[in-house]
Order: structure tokens, then C-alpha cells, then sequence
């Protein structure tokens, strides 16, 4: 049930900011529309700050929030392969479905080749390939990796938002 | 009824982020949306390492409920199909997208969004490659979004 709620607040929330429409999401690499830049920094400081004050407060226990694990290789492999997918859909597989909900065609699209692409993968076997499971490096951290503490990473995360979102400003007014 | 304005990208990502701390701290975990079409390839065909989450998918059943309910509310639900070339790439473009997030185990949702909150690794990783992939392909692709 937390799932479904939890899932409605999620697509309602892309829907607002416009991120069902596809147009809009590939003006980010032209430059001509930074709503998916802005909007994605926003949701990660608010997150960001919110769960790093609710641990140092003692409300919540970060043992309790799964990391998700980190494999070096396919992350920064697949990563380039999901961008170049993206740009070429205008939609990732979150906005895809919202796309789709509120009836454009160009989302069902790229659900359904989404889809095809994970059942191919699946009878592929990709799982199986060495690189899959290539440099993995467990539920790390980036204060981990630095050898920072949390909150310095922390500042550093929102004082780099707070210079992009400086420089998007401009980039708008520029144009 | 006239379609009304988006949100303002700070309101909405605001918006965003505390739904996305809202599953941290009610679920213990982050938001997602590659996982629940895993999930249903895996009940379609025997590929045993194809993630598996019923949450992601009852998740994702949200997604729909709620992007279409928040559009209809703004006079945004409207059937409208692209031009075939712009068709085309989107399902060449979602199925590239299927192998990208099979290999990294996550989308923008799973390992941006929630990876980057939570300072993972492979998050900031994943993140930075697909900006870096989306930028050098987009002038290709270019002539399609005109």
C-alpha cells in the first residue's frame, strides 16, 4: 500500500513539473529547456538534506535506508548507453509511464521499447556476462570513497546545485 | 478546457524530493521505475537474472494512477501520436534505454534520483555517464525533435 501511494505522489509530481512530455525533457541537451536539470537537483538536495537531518537528529536510522550497490564498469557503461537512449526517446522509464498515462503515443513508444529491450537482455542472459558483475564495490558511499565526512559532501553537493542552478538561470536568459 | 501551465521546475522538484524522502524514510528505500519492467520481462520469459521487486511494481502502477490523474486535473490528458520518425526513435531510443538500465540494475529513478540523495557511487556515476551519453548523441538525433 506504501508502494501505491508512494508511487501516485511520484508521478503526480513528474507530471506537474512537465516531465511527461517529451519535448521538454530533450530541450535539456539543446539547451533550450532545463526543467529536467532543475528539477532532478531540487528533488536530490531536498532528499539529500532531509534524510542527513532526520539521521543527525536521531529520527531516523540510516542503517535502515538500502544504498543502492554500486558496480563501477556497467554503472559508467551503462550510463552512457541509457543517455544515448534517452535523448533519443525524450523520455526515461519513470516519465515514460506518465507520458503514456496522460495519452501520448510517443510514451507508450518507448514503454513498450523499453520493454522489449529488458526481454531481450533477459534472454540474453546479460546477467550471466562477466561484465555485469564486473568492479563491484558493495553499498559504497561517496563520503566512503573520499574519506570525507557525510556532511562536507553534503555541502559540496548543494553548493554545486546552487552554482548550476545560478548558471541555468542565465543560460534562460540568455536566450 | 485549457491546458494549464507546468509547475515551476524548483516547486516541483521540492515536491519530488520530499516523496522521495517520504520513501526513504516509510519504505527504507528509494523510488525506481527499470525494476518493475524487469519485473514483469521475468513473468513473461525464464531469465533468472532479471531483477525482481512486487513493490517497484505496485510503484509503478502509482506512477501511472498519478501522472494520469495530476494531467487530467490540468487539462492535460489528450491522445497524441508524433510524426513515424519521432515514433520510431522512441521505441529504438526506450529499447537502448532497456539495456542501459538492465546493465547499470537502475534508471534515473533508482540510481539518480535515489542513489544521488543518498551519496552512492554507482549513482553519481551512472548519473554523470548518462548526461555525458545524452550530450554526445543529441546532435544526431537532432533533426528529430525539430
Amino acid at each position: 500500500m506504501t508502494a501505491l501511494l508512494i508511487g501516485i505522489a511520484f508521478g503526480f509530481a513528474l507530471e506537474r513539473a512537465g516531465l511527461g512530455d517529451s519535448r521538454k525533457l530533450a530541450g535539456q541537451f539543446y539547451f533550450t529547456d532545463l526543467t529536467v536539470f532543475k528539477v532532478m537537483f531540487t528533488a536530490i538536495v531536498t532528499a539529500m538534506l532531509g534524510v542527513f537531518w532526520l539521521a543527525r537528529l536521531g529520527v531516523v536510522d540510516l542503517a535502515n535506508i538500502s544504498v543502492p550497490e554500486t558496480y563501477l564498469l556497467p554503472q559508467l557503461l551503462g550510463g552512457l548507453i541509457f543517455g544515448a537512449g534517452f535523448v533519443a526517446a525524450g523520455l526515461c522509464p519513470g516519465t515514460s509511464c506518465v507520458s503514456a498515462a496522460t495519452g501520448r503515443a510517443d510514451g507508450l513508444a518507448v514503454v513498450l521499447g523499453m520493454f522489449t529491450g529488458v526481454l531481450l537482455c533477459g534472454a540474453a542472459d546479460l546477467g550471466g556476462a562477466a561484465l555485469y558483475s564486473a568492479t563491484p564495490r558493495g553499498s559504497e558511499t561517496l563520503p566512503q570513497l573520499l574519506h570525507v565526512p557525510y556532511g562536507v559532501v553534503v555541502f559540496a553537493v548543494v553548493a554545486m546545485a546552487l552554482t548550476m542552478f545560478m548558471l541555468a538561470e542565465r543560460i534562460r536568459t540568455a536566450s | 478546457m485549457t491546458p494549464r501551465r507546468y509547475a515551476d521546475p524548483y516547486v516541483a522538484g521540492t515536491g519530488l524530493g520530499l516523496v522521495l524522502l517520504a520513501s526513504f524514510v516509510l519504505a527504507g528505500r528509494g523510488l525506481g521505475a527499470s525494476g518493475a519492467f524487469t519485473t514483469v520481462a521475468a513473468k513473461v520469459i525464464d531469465a533468472p537474472s532479471l531483477h525482481r521487486s512486487e513493490w517497484l511494481l505496485l510503484e509503478i502502477g502509482g506512477v501511472i494512477i498519478g501522472g494520469f490523474v495530476s494531467a487530467l486535473l490540468a487539462g492535460r490528458v489528450h491522445w497524441k501520436v508524433e510524426r513515424p520518425s519521432r515514433m520510431s526513435l522512441a521505441f529504438a531510443g526506450g529499447g537502448v534505454m532497456g539495456l542501459g538500465a538492465v546493465l547499470a540494475r537502475g534508471c534515473t529513478s533508482g540510481l539518480a534520483l535515489t542513489g544521488g540523495a543518498l551519496l552512492s557511487v554507482g549513482g553519481w556515476v551512472f548519473m554523470i555517464a548518462a548526461f555525458a551519453g545524452a550530450y554526445m548523441l543529441a546532435p544526431v538525433v537532432r533533426r528529430s525533435w525539430q
